[in-house]
């Protein structure tokens, strides 16, 4: 093969460079070209998981609009007290938990909703599946001990297996369930394997059916609710008083 | 399928020119023949509208890279020139997922990982490197064409018997009927196969398109020794 001036060392890397630097400001233009509606897109979707976790349908064009009108308050809370913060759907709860993690002061959202003369209270969680991370949202009854509704979403999980966490067969089944015992102790919900109430008709046993063959993804879910729904306690017995 | 480098000025859609888009699409198909890129065709094809939009994206990206490298065949080092086709289809891949994110979020929630995937697609580097190197741009536009819609008419026709078959479904609406009310066919006692959406049937499927194509174009059957 004969040389050519492209075989060179110095131009390779030259070219190398340039090609680089080219591809790096085309990307970067792109990204930032598109960020105010990826942002948007992100922003809409999580005003409609929020509604979705009191029962009501919301598509990306009407999200806002139902939004400001089934949301009464947005709270921040930290421990005990709460600020209203007519931003609180927009904390990145992943940040919360890792700042958490070096000691300081989780900021949780919380967010009151009125639905047919009735105040709900919802919040987000967010935990581990098989695969990658599992988050959603729990809408409590204003008893604050029994659940009214809930929103799950996965990023990775199995399809057709963990990823029917974002089912309504699962998600229905969280409906009226109490997150304390009978004693008044804090349970949570967790999902189960040995369930003995299939049908799920007892609403006091703090347990719905585990999804077949997906367990892991399943005890995710019953984690993330114990974990994250104990982090509002002190401030909903607060409330209670 | 070297350039001939004929000097004299040919029609922009000369028949030589046109055979570069048809024969992908069936004689020269590139997941039924050459047997490139048969992941994502297993991956994405249980809904109709998933199997569509890849097969745009992947169109969209073999049709522009080829155009790119054709463009710069002349300048690209010998030695890099494995990486600039793979930054080259980088590059598209991740202008197609911002622009799915933007526009068409829940679709592009759906596709996930399949659209970084694209790159990992073999048709795309198959033809930047056996076509698009040796070939001026317009051909390597036309053969990235013709390529993207050969990969795309098989995920179509997979993606159309899975839906129907799989959830009696097409496009999302409910051809066969409702199976929650037994309506339509389900009326009759039918049920949907629910093996139709998992990837083995996938390759099945794609098995008897082979074997069909096969039976009708005799000059694909490989000698056998």
């Amino acid at each position: 093969m004969s040389t050519k001036r492209t075989d060179s060392n110095v131009y390779t890397i030259v070219f190398a460079v340039i090609l680089v630097v080219v591809v790096g400001s085309l990307l970067a233009f792109f990204a930032n070209a598109t960020k105010e509606m990826r942002d948007n897109n992100d922003k809409v979707k999580t005003q409609i998981d929020i509604l979705s976790s009191m029962g009501v349908e919301a598509t990306r064009t009407n999200a806002t609009e139902m939004f400001n009108q089934y949301i009464k308050k947005q709270y921040v809370v930290e421990g005990t007290t709460a600020t209203e913060n007519s931003e609180a759907y927009l904390i990145d709860v992943k940040k919360e938990q890792d700042a958490a993690k070096t000691g300081k002061v989780q900021r949780l959202p919380l967010f009151i909703g009125e639905k047919d003369g009735k105040t709900i209270y919802i919040f987000p969680v967010r935990g581990n599946g098989l695969w990658d991370a599992i988050w959603g949202y729990v809408a409590l009854n204003d008893d604050l001990k029994s659940i009214y509704g809930v929103f799950f979403d996965h990023k990775g999980e199995t399809p057709g297996l963990g990823a029917n966490i974002t089912e309504s067969f699962f998600k229905d089944d969280f409906k009226g369930e109490m997150i304390y015992d009978k004693d008044g102790n804090y349970k949570s919900v967790t999902t189960s394997k040995s369930n003995a109430d299939p049908n799920n008709l007892d609403k006091t046993d703090n347990e719905v059916d585990a999804i077949s063959g997906a367990t892991i993804t399943s005890n995710g879910v019953s984690a993330m609710l114990k974990k994250d729904i104990s982090l509002y306690l002190p401030y909903f017995e607060t409330l209670k008083k | 399928m070297a350039d001939n480098k004929t000097k004299e000025k040919e029609p922009l859609f000369s028949k030589k020119n046109l055979g570069l888009v048809k024969d992908p699409l069936a004689d020269n198909n590139p997941i039924t023949v050459q047997v490139l890129g048969i992941c994502s065709a297993l991956a994405i094809t249980a809904e109709l509208k998933a199997a569509i939009i890849m097969a745009l994206s992947v169109t969209f990206v073999t049709a522009m890279g080829n155009v790119v490298i054709s463009l710069m065949r002349n300048i690209i080092p010998n030695s890099i020139r494995i990486i600039t086709q793979l930054v080259v289809a980088a590059t598209l891949v991740i202008i197609v997922d911002l622009t799915l994110k933007a526009y068409v979020p829940d679709l592009a929630k759906k596709l996930s990982v399949f659209v970084g995937l694209i790159i990992t697609n073999c048709i795309i580097m198959g033809r930047f490197e056996a076509f698009a190197l040796g070939n001026g741009p317009w051909k390597s536009f036309l053969d990235g064409i013709g390529n993207g819609l050969g990969y795309g008419i098989i995920l179509v026709i997979v993606g159309f018997f899975r839906e129907l078959l799989g959830s009696g479904k097409l496009f999302g609406f409910e051809v066969l009927g409702n199976p929650v009310d037994k309506t339509g066919l389900y009326a009759l006692g039918y049920h949907n196969n629910g093996f139709m959406l998992l990837a083995p049937m996938a390759l099945i499927t794609l098995g008897l398109i082979i074997g069909f194509q096969r039976s009708r174009n005799k000059s694909l059957i490989e000698e056998t020794h």
